[in-house]
């Protein structure tokens, strides 16, 4: 692989696919994995989406006056568990419609960053780190594609250890048994309330990260439009994973990866449906739906309570 | 989690238990006690105060009054946990397994000392030996949602037996399995109690395990104690005069001698799915007569509900047909107004009723666009509540008003609203009716009884799908068995085996 950039042609394709995995599938990562949370507890959080944005807004403004990313990171995260414990404050109270409060949250979470974030949308704010993993190649895009951000393996192992957590922690299966059958975790002594008012602050945090990870490495900026939508998609991306940690890592990598189509396609000379292309990931997931979904049974491992306003 | 402990469990005793709610006395003045290693009935009409009363025993009351004595001492229980501590475990009406969570996992759920890391290689090791001494065997890797009923209760007692209670509070835990396995579950526990590892306070409505498991009994009637004693000094009447007191003693109406009529539904060759694409009803074929009652049984999941489903209009049949009255029937509201066909599903707050429609709305749901309760197209407001003022007080339904949500009204009395309405007119020529005493007291059962034979008597064609196999004998006049959506066996009542319908039902 010794070819200049130029030269990698159509192997660029499987490349730019590989690296957008990695690169744009970290803050799928994230936020369906604080989404997974929640929806295990018997509540959906729909606010993800504002909780990105404001992470990806506090993060950057964080990171720029503190010159620390890895202290934007955590301002991030923090911001996000505000507005979660709002959204489980309002979404907990009797007769409120959690999918309600969560819209209410997006505008709110979206609104608080564009009104806080103007100031910031123009100087440069220290970006995360990266492992250089290309070191090896004198290729300039395979090193490009190689730089992966640290909070990417975080993600991985936290997908693994929350798989873990739900099925070997005291307080995992608390949380299952909360979402599936709110009256028996009752019945058992268990707080439904607390133990959803954690997750969902918990999982707000995990979708603050997912914002800084998009204002402080990939793309690595703040803008308005930084988030496009990822935090709703995270959402389905829960769904289309099962409610399982494990599959929304491989999820979010095919999100990521199906999402860099368009552009590298664009990029070797294939420009005639760029649009299209960069449809491809809402197509792929309908597929997959389609391909996966049996009309025989329901969804299998949907928590029982979600939904159901119990 | 407490010591193995192989000692007898540790006499109850409530003396003088008052238990008030505001100005309403629940429980007053109420004493009995459970001695070590017996099974113990606690019987009683709905709001006699059983449930309250075994709400104070595990600690989600608390008593006003009178003492809770349990191995010679009194003990104050101010929570569940606190029950636990002393051995007393409860299994609840409704299940309170988890069903996404395999079995293994929800017996642990249940300890209150769960580690904040599970160790599952050395907690499936102790598993597997609690299992080996228990009476049940349960697949540990099981989902809950996966199983059936009877198998999801008896999860809910090994959880009270891992959880080592020595005293096991029950409350009604047959009224959501069949009698086969409300038999294996009892059986199981009876076993236990004989070998004195267990004591058992039961809360049922049912005579059959009451003289078929119960050492003694306790009966409660309004919140006071009516009676009590050993169970083979008592009988069904005596015991049945304790829970409602002399006066209301059933007025059961007899079967009147009569020759069945013309057939008046049919059904030919049914067959119908699951929701799952699975064929529920396989090829059905049915008569009834005018003035006959004729009873299904059958072990639930064998089709029966489905059948009901379609015949209500709810499920569309993929084969065969249905006539009433020689007609063709397509279950559609003119149809079923020409016809007089009027069905009382099982569940009718979820399947017959508009739940928060008033009780007067429900009642006028098969008549409000016809005269006189609407004129040209207009509903007449005051007339719909006006004939369900009169239909709740010739159907004795207990509301507190025409105007108050059905969804309000306890399970018995949404029975008693809908009966009104499907029986009420006395027009009725096919009536199709589904468990239609499941889970009420034995007033109600009485009435609801009274009413099948009495539409029957005056030439109802009466289609009875039943799980109760008692009921239904004493019902029916014909009995058939329902196996894998088909029939595998019929008799008149006279002849009906009890043995051989045993054996039909289980054996698909």
């Amino acid at each position: 692989m010794n070819q200049p950039t130029d030269q990698l042609g159509w192997l660029g394709v499987p490349l730019a696919i590989l690296a957008g995995a990695v690169g744009g599938g970290t803050p799928f990562l994230f936020v369906s994995l604080g989404e997974c949370l929640t929806e295990k507890s018997g509540k959906i959080n729909l606010g993800l989406e504002g909780v990105l944005i404001t992470g990806a807004m506090t993060a950057y403004a964080a990171s720029y006056k503190s010159g620390s990313p890895w202290f934007g990171v955590l301002v991030a995260g923090a911001a996000g568990m505000l507005l979660g414990f709002i959204h489980a404050w309002l979404a907990q109270k009797p007769k409120v419609n959690d999918i309600a409060v969560g819209i209410g949250m997006i505008s709110f979470g979206s609104g608080l960053a564009f009104f806080f974030g103007k100031a910031f949308i123009q100087p440069l704010a220290p970006q995360l780190p990266s492992f250089d993993l290309g070191g090896w190649s004198a290729n300039p895009a395979l090193k490009a594609a190689l730089k992966i951000c640290p909070l990417f393996f975080l993600g991985v192992g936290l997908a693994f250890a929350m798989d873990w957590f739900f099925k070997s922690t005291r307080w995992g299966m608390f949380v299952r048994a909360v979402g599936d059958k709110p009256d028996a975790a009752r019945a058992m002594g268990i707080s439904v309330t607390s133990v959803r008012t954690l997750s969902i602050v918990f999982g707000s945090f995990l979708g603050g990260i997912g914002g800084a990870y998009l204002s402080l490495f990939y793309p690595g900026s703040w803008t308005e439009r930084v988030s496009g939508g990822q935090g709703f998609m995270a959402v389905a991306l829960v769904i289309f994973s099962r409610w399982n940690p494990v599959q929304c890592l491989w999820a979010s990598l095919f999100f990521g990866g199906a999402q860099a189509l368009g552009p590298a396609l664009q990029a070797v000379g294939v420009s005639g449906y760029y649009y299209l292309f960069n449809a491809s990931p809402y197509a792929f997931t309908l597929a997959v739906m389609i391909a996966t979904c049996s009309s025989k049974r329901s969804l299998a491992g949907q928590p029982g309570a979600l939904g159901s306003g119990a | 989690m407490r010591a193995n402990t192989h000692h007898e469990p540790p006499p109850l005793e409530l003396v003088n238990i008052t238990k008030r709610f505001g100005s309403f006395v629940a429980n007053d003045q109420v004493s009995f006690k459970v001695e070590p290693g017996t099974f113990h009935g606690l019987l009683g009409e709905n709001g006699a105060g059983k449930s309250t009363l075994v709400k104070c025993i595990m600690g989600y009351h608390r008593a006003d009054e009178g003492d809770i004595i349990v191995d010679a001492a009194s003990r104050e229980i101010r929570s569940p946990q606190d029950a636990y501590q002393l051995g007393i475990g409860m299994v609840y009406q409704h299940f309170t397994v988890v069903p996404a969570m395999t079995v293994a996992e929800n017996l642990l759920l249940a300890r209150p000392d769960l580690p904040q890391v599970i160790k599952w290689k050395e907690e499936r090791e102790r598993l597997s030996e609690f299992l080996e001494s228990a009476p049940f065997k349960v697949d540990l890797d099981a989902r809950i949602a996966d199983l059936a009923a009877g198998q999801k209760q008896k999860v809910e007692i090994l959880k009270q037996l891992y959880l080592r209670n020595s005293i096991l509070i029950l409350d009604e835990p047959t009224s959501v399995l069949t009698p086969q396995e409300a038999d294996e579950v009892l059986g199981m526990l009876r076993k236990m109690v004989l070998a004195k590892k267990l004591s058992v306070l039961i809360i049922t409505h049912k005579f059959r395990e009451v003289t078929g498991y119960c050492d003694e009994i306790t009966v409660l009637r309004k919140g006071k104690l009516a009676g009590g004693g050993r169970v083979k000094d008592l009988s069904v009447p005596e015991m049945a005069a304790m829970m409602m007191g002399e006066q209301r003693r059933g007025r059961t109406i007899e079967k009147a001698d009569r020759k069945p009529g013309s057939v008046l539904l049919e059904i030919k060759g049914l067959r119908a799915d699951r929701d799952n694409g699975v064929g529920a009803v396989n090829g059905l074929d049915l008569q009834v007569r005018a003035g006959e009652i004729v009873g299904i049984s059958g072990i639930s999941g064998n089709g029966q509900r489905e059948l009901v489903e379609v015949l209500g209009g709810q499920r569309r049949a993929t084969a065969g047909e249905v006539i009433v009255a020689g007609k063709s029937f397509h279950m559609t509201r003119r149809e079923m107004w020409e016809s007089q066909f009027y069905i009382l599903p099982e569940e009718p707050l979820r399947n017959a009723c508009a739940p928060q429609m008033s009780v007067a709305e429900n009642i006028a749901l098969r008549t409000f666009d016809r005269p006189p309760l609407s004129r040209a197209g207009i509903l007449k407001p005051r007339s719909i509540r006006e004939n369900g003022r009169k239909w709740i007080e010739r159907f004795k339904v207990k509301t507190p008003g025409e105007n108050a949500p059905i969804a309000s009204l306890s399970g018995g009395n949404v029975q008693r609203a809908v009966l009104a309405r499907e029986l009420g007119s006395g027009t009725a020529k096919v009536l199709v009716a589904a468990n239609p005493c499941f889970g009420l007291d034995f007033g109600a059962v009485d009435f609801i009884h009274s009413q099948l034979l009495e539409a029957r008597n005056s030439g109802v064609a009466v289609l009875l799908v039943c799980e109760d196999l008692d009921e239904l004998l004493t019902l029916s006049d014909r009995v058939v068995v329902m196996s894998g959506g088909r029939l595998v066996y019929e008799a008149p009542v006279e002849d009906a085996d009890v043995a051989v319908i045993g054996e039909k039902m289980a054996a698909h």
